[in-house]
């Protein structure tokens, strides 16, 4: 059976990433609020000066994005202002991919994070360390031979457990242990279906594991923070679940959907904002109780920015974004530069250009938090930038 | 040759071999039970391709009204979980299972959800349209999901306008409807768009106090760009059906659409974004399909026979992963009878959302990821333990009779035979030696299996290779 290290003293780093799927209007998140540009281009889909929430001279959060502010001010959260790719794509599949893999021009097998699973477990000795909650495995996650585990429902993550006869159920258990076990007829002659055969042997075998060790974690939880009602805030405190748990997770993945405001933005954007700000800042409270803070850094990132004019009703897909780094470590304030929003300065006479890409952001991560080598991840060397105390 | 041979037998009538149609049953519907086979392989391959295609189409089932009084929630549209209640019905039922199979697969492709509206009566009408048109020409489709209200508000064509337009649907109807990426340029998209302004619907009646109420499309010719369009290197005062009929003609929208053909009903491709950059795995099979995509003018039931004649077709046994919709209704298909009183119908919805495909409901307009990607630890945990727990309740007919199939073998069975026999019952399964050899451990314990032997324990033994059987990697595959 798996065994994990007791953390001794210093705790192991662990990083949280919040995926915003669907492309965030930047835009209207961080606000270049005294810009007359600003109102001019978001007509229809902008917010009024004195209804959006200043902490600089000249940026505002989001009206609904308060808990952000008091993040921000209580120096936790790191701007990272343009954030994007050369020839960004505005294809949610392709650019969300681009994202994943790190690979802007062709399609790539590996995620990023499943490569960062392999440096700190190669003998995929834990299944937990990643995890990711909600529907479905990243593609940032998944890779060849590499186990992570994937949960909907923290509560009942087991298998048959229907079968009532407890010894009948373990005797099963080690039967399904060998079914699942890669065999070498899979390789070779039946190569393509060998792939699949071995990626279906690695997660059996990763659930056999997973369910094990995690089958006490939610009675073990206790806190004082009354999260809300809804995906992000769940999922955020199954991350403080698992990691109190002291399970060995080093990576946690969660989605956060619904970005894609084409039409009826300001409503729609309006829910996600206070979601969003919200569960992150009840996320950091229970940290706090659980005095888990200082290990843990959160990443907030989307697949692409929206356009500069609204059309209206929403906004179209755009190139450039922006991206957060939030937690006790990281040094708050503004980080690269916030993308120009002048007419003549738009990429292809319509979107916010990028001023910093996000291989760097990634990079980071990986080199000043984790304590990894970025380069055969992020696969190549970028500039970095400096968020940590 | 295909190793599946038709044959003759007192020269007058055909056999089909159980495998090969079970695997037809597979793509072509949601599974089969025992007595199908027994009844089908009577019947020469072809002719049973050709019943599953040449379908009159009609949206109405035989049960509708017997669904429709024990599940009164169905009258009121609103909560489309129950229309997903009345398809899984059909999928486990109709008579015409490609109809339905037909139907989920351009579901896949035309993405189109509840989330953003929240307005059921326009989804399941969406459904239902595509249900209608389901094997008829590309043309068709193309042309009624442009003009169904549901897709105009998912992609904001009623923000379209002639003065702004909005180039949400414009985009998607060439990137992932028709042509796939790198076949047009962004001055095509927009040339679309404009194309399809004016395309919306009428305002329904109101919200309240009743609830949602259907809405009907309409082409308002105030807010139409009537002007000069250039799309695909065509110049003309387009409107959006002359874009679609520019689109259905070229060698691009046959590729695509062969592509997803072939990754829907054939083999696991590599995901969307990739078919840009990586080539097709078997490229015979995808000229086939592409010339009788061509040669018929975007017929899709003259593509469909055509697959599922072809060698390519035969030879791909378990080459998919299932989805969960198939994953569900094929193992009730074969562990019990699903009628339509049958409460266990109305959990299905939720089931499927668990294992990660809430029909009606896809998770982006990009539809849902296929092959391995439906597998991870979460949704690989929901379905083992959804057939373990349906194949080892005696009080389901199917699993009883699957069991009884066994007891009433005339011969003692050797421990090999009996797990023969077992993958055989379960629909003509096919399992790897590795998980061959952990079955055959158990089946050579405990007490001889057949010759009409019948007792608990024996019983006991027989479930338990079953419920193996569908923990096994194997039935994870199609």
């Amino acid at each position: 059976m798996v065994t994990h290290k007791k953390s001794t003293g210093k705790k192991d780093p662990v990083l949280v990433v919040v995926q915003l799927s669907g492309g965030n209007d930047f835009l209207n998140t961080v606000i270049p609020f005294t810009n007359g540009i600003y109102y001019d281009v978001r007509n229809y889909v902008g917010h009024k000066e004195g209804e959006s929430l200043p902490f600089t001279d000249d940026l505002a959060f989001h009206p609904k994005a308060e808990a952000f502010r008091e993040i921000y001010k209580e120096g936790k959260m790191a701007i990272v202002q343009g954030i994007g790719y050369e020839n960004s794509s505005r294809s949610h599949f392709r650019a969300m991919d681009i994202w994943h893999t790190c690979e802007p021009n062709t399609v790539a097998t590996e995620g990023w994070l499943s490569k960062v699973i392999r440096e700190l477990d190669p003998n995929s000795s834990n299944p937990l360390t990643a995890v990711s909650f909600g529907k479905g495995l990243p593609r940032a996650l998944a890779a060849p031979g590499v186990i992570c585990t994937s949960i909907d429902n923290l509560d009942n993550y087991g298998l048959m457990t229907s079968i009532e006869d407890n010894a009948q159920r373990m005797a099963n258990l080690d039967v399904f242990s060998r079914m699942y076990t890669p065999a070498d007829e899979w390789m070779g002659e039946r190569h393509e279906s060998g792939v699949v055969m071995n990626y279906l042997a690695n997660t059996g075998s990763g659930v056999l594991q997973g369910a094990d060790m995690l089958k006490d974690v939610p009675s073990k939880y206790k806190s004082s923070v009354e999260y809300a009602d809804n995906s992000i805030a769940k999922a955020l405190r199954d991350v403080v679940k698992v990691h109190t748990a002291g399970l060995g997770t080093r990576v946690f993945y969660t989605q956060h959907g619904g970005y894609d405001h084409h039409a009826q933005e300001m409503p729609a954007h309006d829910r996600l904002m206070g979601e969003l700000s919200q569960g992150i800042k009840d996320f950091l409270t229970d940290l706090d109780e659980h005095d888990a803070s200082e290990e843990i850094v959160i990443l907030v990132f989307s697949e692409f920015g929206r356009r500069m004019k609204d059309n209206g009703s929403g906004t179209d897909h755009g190139s450039g974004g922006g991206a957060f780094i939030i937690g006790n470590r990281v040094n708050g304030g503004l980080y690269s530069e916030y993308p120009s929003i002048e007419p003549s300065e738009w990429l292809n006479g319509e979107d916010m250009k990028h001023t910093f890409d996000y291989r760097g952001v990634y990079g980071t991560l990986l080199e000043q938090h984790l304590g990894l080598d970025p380069n055969e991840i992020v696969l190549g060397n970028f500039e970095q930038l400096n968020p940590f105390k | 040759m295909n190793k599946f041979e038709i044959f003759y037998i007192n020269g007058d009538f055909m056999k089909t071999d159980k495998a090969l149609i079970a695997h037809l049953y597979r793509r072509a519907g949601f599974g089969s039970t025992p007595e199908m086979l027994d009844e089908l392989s009577l019947k020469d391959y072809d002719s049973i391709v050709d019943n599953l295609v040449d379908i009159q189409l009609i949206n109405d089932l035989d049960d509708e009204d017997i669904l429709t009084r024990y599940y009164p929630q169905l009258i009121s549209a609103d909560n489309f979980g129950m229309d997903n209640t009345k398809w899984f019905y059909r999928m486990i039922n109709s008579k015409k299972p490609l109809q339905e199979k037909m139907t989920l697969f351009w579901h896949h492709v035309f993405a189109t959800g509840w989330t953003k509206s929240e307005q059921g009566p326009t989804m399941i009408d969406h459904i239902a349209m595509l249900r209608d048109d389901c094997l008829s020409n590309l043309r068709v489709l193309l042309k009624d999901i442009s003009a169904d209200p549901a897709m105009i508000f998912w992609l904001d064509n009623c923000e379209n306008h002639g003065k702004n337009i909005n180039e949400n649907f414009g985009r998607e109807l060439l990137e992932l409807f028709s042509m796939g990426i790198g076949n047009y340029s962004e001055e095509d998209i927009k040339h679309a768009s404009r194309a399809f302004t004016g395309w919306t619907f009428e305002q329904p009646m109101p919200l309240y106090p009743y609830g949602h109420f259907k809405s009907q499309f309409i082409f308002d010719e105030k807010d139409h760009d009537f002007g000069e369009k250039e799309f695909l290197g065509n110049k003309g005062n387009f409107n959006g059906e002359d874009i679609i009929e520019i689109i259905v003609k070229t060698e691009a929208c046959a590729k695509f659409i062969s592509r997803h053909l072939y990754n829907f009903f054939v083999a696991d491709e590599p995901q969307i974004p990739a078919w840009s950059i990586e080539p097709p795995k078997d490229q015979e099979a995808m000229n086939i399909l592409v010339n009788t995509f061509l040669d018929s003018d975007a017929d899709m039931k003259e593509v469909m026979r055509t697959m599922f004649k072809s060698d390519f077709f035969k030879n791909s046994m378990f080459k998919r992963v299932k989805c969960p919709a198939e994953f569900i209704a094929s193992t009730l298909k074969i562990t019990t009878k699903i009628g339509p009183k049958d409460d266990r119908l109305s959990g299905l919805h939720g089931l499927s959302t668990v294992m990660g495909q809430t029909l009606l409901d896809p998770p982006s307009v990009e539809g849902w990821h296929t092959g391995k990607e439906w597998i991870d630890g979460g949704s690989l945990t929901e379905r083992i333990n959804y057939a373990v727990g349906l194949i080892s309740d005696m009080n389901n007919s199917g699993s009883k009779n699957l069991v009884d199939m066994i007891i009433n073998s005339k011969v003692e069975l050797s421990s090999e035979q009996l797990v023969s026999k077992i993958l055989e019952c379960s629909g003509e399964l096919n399992v790897s030696e590795q998980t061959f050899k952990q079955l055959l451990d158990i089946a050579s314990i405990g007490p001889v299996v057949g010759n009409n032997q019948d007792n608990d324990v024996i019983r006991k033994k027989i479930i338990r290779l079953y419920t193996l059987l569908v923990s096994s990697p194997e039935f994870q595959l199609a």
